[in-house]
């Protein structure tokens, strides 16, 4: 076989909530270092695809390969153990612990431990080197600060260094630039080239289409829960059915 | 003219923060103080008191195991109203090798330890994955209802219970067994919460699917917390059960399941300190007021929900407040 | 005997039910927990006595006037107790149980023990079922058990403050920009849970005396229902009320009474192992919350 195994393999995943569709039958595939931007309306299930990937929602049909393997229907925590790592949407940190703490849990987990060699090593070290990394300016000492008090540019970014402290292969981002202002957007893009840079493939939810259709590959267009595109940014953005589901049709 | 009130670490605190920076004796001190006391005070002045203090001390240790075992668990998010569970089955395991195969409380008590945190495990492993509130619900029932079980079924002596067994060989080895446990669980647990462990336990207590996200499979650690919680407990029932020379259906009585969380509510919930000190205010004035009776549990209930309306945080971080910050007000400028 | 039995287990669903659908309405559809239940359902029984005989009003008014103190009491731990502590987690457990336990044990400590502390039956005689004879305040508990389970089922569908009930467990924040008052309606679902277990209490202690133990022994076996049958699920509670009570009347006639608690444990064993959150319930995923 000439065509190596994709990363990420998605096949017919389909979520009901009670009468609700979430995803209907969604796939698709994911080569390694790609970055794939997941778009769509509000409520068209990109969350819930997430969540079925990584295992917070189990789903009622359709499979999940990851290497290969089936993982359809695992527990998070073992997701994790694979390699892929996620962020939410709506960040919510231990908010009386400082920054660099957050990241503690993260550092604790057995995933981390075994790329180690077996030990876990000095975590408050690595915690405020990850911080360092995104952004957290280590003379001013903001990962010394209490998360509850940092404002959400730097929250975004905390809730990035706790995705990339589990040392992924695979990491997905949901909606990462919401809230933020444009020049906060600038300064966290080169912390995700730098990823890319690394290896790391990753797929991003957004609303920012702009800063999206310049980093990344390929794109996925999701509408009450069915894949109505996939291509390159630009493109898809053209096609009848994308532009209906983000513009309405026409009333006569 | 206006004024705020100003709430400051005092100096000594921020100074002595960092180990490095212990650079006087009085700083020493002011760590080493509060940890101090009840060391001392236990160890140091229990054997001077008299045989029947000393008994109501043992008996307010006993509570106190349960009291801190109790806090160890609401760490994690488990809300137990039946410490009387472990206690009870402690007392049952410990009094079962102590009366039908004669072995000395030398092995039944380590055996009702760990056997008794095994099986109370077990009984709760599948409720761990549920709300909270599924948890306190079958941890008020399963002792209500081994209690009348043993009624019914009349095994296990019944509502006689297991009388005659072997007690201790004198009042002060019991004194000091209890002591030890009651400052290793309390210190011990003080640790292990302020360790990275602890934190993810916090953490799974605080937001669970950021742990779970975390790639920690949290019911496991849930099910550490609970084997360690109810080994404490069933410790605590299994040394009464050689104080009291008797195992019985009384072991699974609400005292044990009421006091511990009146004490953690008045002494502070997270402190371990704290319900240890509340289980010191509450098990001695209930014995003073003993001419009262069942007034006992009316006594710790009532209590409990005066606390948990008027200083929910409880006396311990109330204490621990005012003495690593001062007060003031200042003008508002 | 097996008539009988049919018959009989068909009363002791109903009580089960009757005592657990109280319980339901304030912690499974209103989101509050109240364990003090099983000390209200005393309290009340004790209270109808007390006016009954010390005070001397008819039985009539004495009951009427014992179910709204029970409201009234509903309100009040609400306003005092529960309010104070909302935020700390299952801190009204904590706080209900507390209190809950205070009560039941204060009317042990004023000397509320006696065979002598019993209320009348509603109606005298008894009619038969072929060669079963069933007294007539049974069938009336069972009448009040069915009624007012469709009442509240009624209730919680279609009217205002029902629905409301129900808008403060599923999303609080949502229900309080519809301009529902959670806390006015937080009260008043306790209000009412109070008020239905004074009912219960009214109905069912004739069969037996008040006791404190009794107490005790509504909180379990309301809880046993609520765990077999899910948390917050009607048909659940109903559907947990006939098992639980047609097993424990066929061991009480054809083993040992003393036997029934067994039956209570096993069938809590039972749905732990298989579906730890009841028969019925609706427990949602741990992905859904926020």
């Amino acid at each position: 076989m000439n065509k190596p195994l994709p990363l990420l393999k998605v096949s017919g995943l389909t979520k009901s909530f009670g009468g609700v569709m979430a995803v209907l039958n969604v796939s698709f595939e994911l080569k390694e270092g790609e970055l794939l931007g997941i778009i769509g309306p509000n409520g068209s299930g990109k969350t819930t695809l997430v969540n079925l990937v990584t295992g917070f929602v189990k789903p009622n049909s359709g499979r999940v390969e990851y290497r290969g393997k089936n993982i359809t229907g695992w527990a998070p925590y073992k997701v994790v153990g694979l390699g892929i790592s996620r962020t939410f949407q709506m960040v919510r940190p231990f908010y009386q612990l400082p920054a660099f703490k957050n990241l503690i849990v993260p550092l604790y987990s057995s995933r981390v431990k075994k790329l180690a060699g077996g030990k876990y090593g000095d975590r408050n070290a690595v915690a405020l080197d990850l911080l360092e990394e995104v952004g957290f300016e280590r003379d001013a000492r903001v990962a010394y600060k209490v998360a509850g008090s940092l404002p959400q540019g730097y929250l975004k970014r905390l809730e990035l260094a706790k995705g990339m402290a589990l040392r992924p292969d695979l990491i997905i981002l949901d909606e990462l630039f919401s809230g933020l202002s444009l020049a906060e957007v600038a300064s966290i893009v080169p912390i995700i080239e730098k990823l890319r840079f690394q290896g790391i493939t990753i797929i991003m939810i957004e609303h920012r289409l702009k800063e999206l259709f310049r980093i990344a590959d390929r794109v996925l267009v999701l509408n009450y829960g069915e894949k109505i595109a996939e291509g390159p940014g630009e493109e898809v953005m053209e096609s009848e059915p994308v532009k209906k589901a983000y513009l309405g049709s026409e009333t006569q | 003219m206006k004024k705020r009130k100003e709430r400051i670490d005092r100096g000594i605190k921020a100074r002595s923060e960092d180990i490095f920076a212990l650079s006087s004796y009085r700083e020493m001190l002011y760590l080493l103080a509060p940890r101090a006391v009840p060391v001392v005070g236990l160890l140091g002045v229990a054997p001077f008191m008299s045989p029947y203090w000393q008994e109501i001390f043992i008996s307010t240790a006993i509570y106190a195991l349960l009291a801190i075992s109790w806090d160890l668990l609401i760490s994690a998010g488990l809300v137990s109203l039946g410490q009387s569970l472990f206690y009870g089955i402690g007392s049952y395991i410990a009094g079962t090798l102590n009366h039908y195969w004669g072995w000395s409380p030398l092995f039944t008590i380590p055996v009702a330890t760990v056997g008794g945190g095994l099986l109370c495990t077990v009984f709760l492993l599948p409720v761990l994955r549920l709300r909270g509130i599924y948890f306190a619900m079958v941890t008020l029932v399963l002792p209500l209802m081994f209690s009348r079980l043993v009624e019914a079924t009349r095994i296990l002596g019944g509502t006689e219970g297991l009388p005659g067994l072997t007690p201790f060989p004198n009042q002060l080895t019991a004194l000091y067994v209890i002591q030890l446990a009651l400052l290793a669980a309390l210190f011990g647990f003080r640790r292990l919460m302020a360790s990275d462990y602890g934190l993810v336990i916090k953490g799974i207590n605080d937001n669970d699917r950021s742990v779970m996200n975390a790639g920690i499979n949290i019911y496991w650690y849930k099910t550490q917390i609970l084997f360690l919680g109810a080994s404490v407990g069933s410790f605590a029932g299994a040394f009464g059960t050689h104080i009291d020379m008797f195992a019985g259906m009384p072991g699974f009585a609400l005292d044990y399941a009421i006091m511990p969380v009146a004490a953690a509510v008045v002494g502070g919930m997270g402190t371990f300190a704290g319900p240890m000190i509340g289980a010191f205010i509450l098990v001695p004035l209930s014995e003073i007021l003993r001419a009262l009776g069942a007034l006992r549990i009316v006594f710790y209930g009532l209590f409990l929900v005066i606390f948990i309306v008027a200083l929910p945080e409880g006396i311990f971080h109330y204490v621990q407040r005012k003495y690593h910050q001062l007060e003031r007000w200042v003008e508002l400028v | 005997m097996f008539i009988g039995t049919l018959v009989y287990g068909f009363i002791n669903s109903c009580i089960l039910a009757l005592l657990a659908i109280g319980f339901n309405l304030t912690f499974g559809i209103s989101g509050v927990a109240n364990f003090a239940y099983g000390a209200i359902y005393i309290f009340s029984g004790f209270l109808t006595w007390i006016i009954l005989n010390s005070i001397g009003l008819p039985y009539l008014l004495s009951v009427v006037i014992s179910v709204l103190c029970a409201a009234l009491i509903g309100l009040l731990v609400y306003y005092i107790v529960i309010l104070r502590v909302k935020g700390l987690a299952l801190s009204e457990v904590m706080a209900t149980f507390g209190l809950g336990l205070a009560i039941m044990e204060l009317f042990r400590y004023f000397d509320f023990v006696g065979f002598k502390y019993t209320l009348p039956v509603f109606f005298d005689g008894s009619i038969g079922f072929g060669e079963v004879y069933v007294d007539y305040q049974r069938l009336f508990i069972a009448l009040i058990a069915v009624g007012l389970t469709l009442f509240l089922y009624l209730f919680t569908r279609h009217s205002k403050t029902g629905l409301a009930f129900r808008a403060i467990a599923q999303d609080e924040r949502t229900a309080l920009t519809f301009g529902i008052d959670s806390d006015r309606i937080g009260a008043l679902s306790m209000a009412f849970g109070a008020a239905l277990a004074a009912i219960a209490a009214i109905v069912i202690l004739p069969l037996g005396t008040i006791a404190v133990e009794g107490g005790y022994e509504v909180l379990i076996n309301a809880l046993a229902v609520c765990i077999v049958g899910g948390l917050g699920s009607t048909v659940g509670i109903l559907v947990a009320s006939v098992l639980i009570g047609y097993a424990q009347t066929f061991t009480a006639n054809y083993l040992e009474p003393h036997w029934m608690m067994l039956v209570s444990l096993i069938a809590i064993a039972v749905v732990l192992t298989i579906k730890p959150s009841g028969l019925f319930s609706r427990q949602k995923e741990l992905e859904e919350r926020i």
